[in-house]
């Protein structure tokens, strides 16, 4: 087991996507959040576990799904938040929403809402990352659907020719949208796809952060003293809540309750919680939710964007 | 070698392309040029001769036929910090490109809230003649006018192509170069040192009264030729070259059209929704005095192979000039312009200086 100060990093950051995804999920219906949101609630283990090993000179590509990867990687809540009320102090300064956070800070790079789209951008940071030589990574999250995208092999095989530093990390949830892998793949062998573009490719199948965190720090590491080139993870996960929105959809017809059990029985954020002791684990939850309180607030009192930034950043100068 | 006082010499547009990405990436070592066979033999008809031999394997470098995700790197690299050159050899390629670069390189800058620059230079070539045909001939220039957040150069002269290049590189935004086959030939007056062509900045490459022609890409030359028949029947014609057309310096252009009352704009493309179309309606909206326009571009097909009707494709000298004719004299008896002149217009040369 982890040192009780790994555990408790590694909780703080489960617990803050956790409860941050479900105040998002309560406060929508009330019309403040003005975007579309695609919650990562069930998701957190796979960008906790990977970013947990990250520099904070590493470098992540996230997707439209990409609340867990933005805070995972240690990018404010309090700019999530504005960004998804439209306010000016947001991400994006109100102008990308949920689905594009960023966080030039935190090494963040934007998301993209056209699934696959990010991969690629992502590896062209990596070739700078490797001729700039300082042993920096980028980690690269898309789900089961970009997969599918021509771009995807395009990627994975340009990478590797090239032997850039860079970790794909396939969240697989099972579904595009609706759409179960059985409607979509011809094979559910997707490392071995990958595997024939000349990279290490892994699969986690049961969720768990620290063998996410185990896979891609081995992985990583290779890549900063160079012996490795690109490493590929495919970590099976579970979307708890619907594809967009704040609600569950389980009597929607495409997919049963029971499935979710197994992922709510091994729930990360109430597993790594039960490793700490009580008064740690209090001392994380009460900060937690000051963090988010603070953040709403932001978010609330916040300007809007000023008219003038309509027109503004559409060229940079 | 004839020169000029200012240094310059005459080149060629490939040469002076060249010239102009050897010249900055000597000057930046983030600048890097990649793209299917930049580093072969032939180096895209000549345009990257040289460049792997002096700036290494590192910063010259073939790629997959996966034009999609080498957008995508491109994009990727100039987020980092480093200036892309990614080049294609026919403008039709660019449609593998188009999610990458209008969903991602065009927006980037603004719905990530300014916190990012994306300065890549999109190189492409359109082709013409000798049976090119449906797939390397198009000019899709309108096509990336429309998405804002992305520039659009297409340079119709040697010293216009080094200068503009060497100024798409050093701009923070993405630029989709449109470079014209025909043009890779044509010689002009070019400084040596390094300068920049400006965007936004049309040039008035002849002056004239009676009609206002603008020709876009390698149609400035074949105005440049209408001019000139138009001169032997006694018109004068005043032929502007955009240069740029994201941005357009549409004041040169209406101040111009404004005083001829007539503007006649030929585009290396199709019309419909057409660069043709937008400076006319510009000039529509704008205009405080009755101008007669018109527009010309590609025939409203794809392009054939067959010689007799691809030059039926095309606006050539003759057809320019008998539309700029009917504009001032409509209802002119017929006239049969210099058609063996027209033929090879292409390689009339204009060389400045500028």
């Amino acid at each position: 087991m982890l040192p009780e100060a790994d555990l408790a990093r590694i909780y703080r950051s489960l617990r803050l996507i956790r409860r941050a995804e479900e105040e998002t999920a309560r406060v929508y219906p009330s019309d403040k959040i003005k975007s579309p949101v695609h919650l990562s609630i069930g998701q957190e283990a796979v960008a906790v576990g990977i970013c947990d090993v990250l520099r904070p000179d590493d470098v992540v590509s996230g997707t439209y799904r990409g609340h867990a990867a933005y805070l995972a990687k240690g990018a404010p809540l309090k700019g999530m938040m504005a960004e998804m009320f439209g306010k000016a102090t947001g991400a994006a300064g109100g102008k990308g929403g949920s689905m594009h956070l960023v966080s030039a800070e935190h090494n963040v790079l934007g998301a993209s809402a056209v699934v696959g789209t990010s991969i690629p951008a992502a590896v062209g940071y990596a070739l700078a990352l490797k001729r700039e030589g300082k042993g920096r990574v980028v980690a690269a999250f898309f789900g089961d659907g970009a997969t599918e995208e021509g771009v995807f092999y395009e990627s994975l095989n340009f990478a590797s020719l090239h032997r850039l530093p860079i970790l794909f990390v396939c969240e697989n949830n099972g579904f595009a949208i609706h759409t179960p892998l059985s409607k979509r793949w011809a094979s559910p062998a997707i490392c071995d796809r990958v595997k024939g573009f000349g990279m290490p490719a892994q699969q986690i199948a049961d969720g768990d952060v620290f063998a996410i965190r185990d896979a891609a720090s081995r992985h990583i590491a290779a890549m900063r003293d160079r012996t490795g080139g690109p490493a590929f993870l495919e970590c099976f996960t579970y979307r708890w809540r619907e594809h967009v929105g704040p609600a569950e959809d389980y009597d929607a017809g495409y997919r049963d309750r029971q499935a979710l059990t197994p992922w709510q029985t091994g729930d990360q954020v109430a597993r790594v919680a039960g490793m700490l002791p009580a008064d740690a684990r209090k001392r994380i939850e009460d900060e937690v939710e000051r963090e988010i309180a603070e953040a709403l607030d932001h978010a609330e009192t916040s300007p809007w964007p000023d008219p003038k930034e309509l027109l503004k950043d559409v060229f940079a100068d | 070698m004839s020169s000029l006082t200012d240094g310059s010499r005459i080149l060629k547009y490939v040469d002076a392309l060249c010239e102009g990405m050897g010249q900055e990436m000597e000057a930046d070592p983030s600048v890097f040029v990649f793209g299917l066979d930049v580093d072969d033999h032939k180096a895209i008809q000549g345009s990257t001769k040289g460049l792997l031999q002096r700036f290494g394997a590192e910063r010259v470098f073939n790629t997959p036929l996966s034009e999609d995700a080498m957008t995508g790197v491109a994009i990727g690299a100039a987020m980092a910090g480093m200036r892309p050159i990614h080049v294609h050899i026919r403008m039709d390629f660019l449609m593998l490109c188009m999610n990458q670069i209008v969903n991602i390189a065009a927006k980037a800058r603004y719905m990530y809230g300014g916190s990012v620059k994306v300065p890549m230079v999109v190189r492409s070539m359109i082709g013409k003649s000798w049976g090119q045909g449906a797939q390397h001939s198009q000019g899709l220039h309108s096509m990336f006018m429309h998405v804002p957040g992305l520039k659009v150069v297409a340079p119709s002269n040697a010293h216009d192509v080094k200068g503009a290049m060497i100024t798409a590189i050093r701009d923070d935004n993405p630029v989709i170069f449109v470079e014209h086959r025909l043009l890779y030939g044509t010689e002009a007056y070019v400084p040596e040192a390094p300068f920049e062509v400006p965007f936004g900045k049309a040039r008035i490459t002849r002056p004239g009264k009676d009609v206002t022609l603008v020709g876009i890409s390698n149609m400035l030359v074949e105005c440049l030729r209408a001019a000139e028949l138009l001169a032997e029947v006694g018109i004068e014609a005043e032929v502007i070259d955009p240069i740029s057309l994201v941005p357009l310096d549409f004041d040169t252009i209406f101040a111009s059209a404004n005083r001829t009352g007539r503007l006649l704009v030929v585009d290396n493309a199709w019309m419909n929704c057409g660069a043709s179309a937008e400076i006319l309606a510009r000039m529509g909206e704008s205009m405080d005095r009755p101008v007669k326009m018109k527009r010309m571009g590609f025939a409203p097909t794809t392009c054939p192979t067959s010689p007799p009707l691809e030059a039926l494709f095309y606006p050539n000298p003759a057809t320019i000039a008998t539309a700029a004719r009917e504009m001032l004299e409509p209802g002119a008896p017929a006239w049969d312009p210099e058609s063996e002149r027209a033929k090879l217009t292409y390689q009339t040369q204009f060389r400045g200086p500028f």
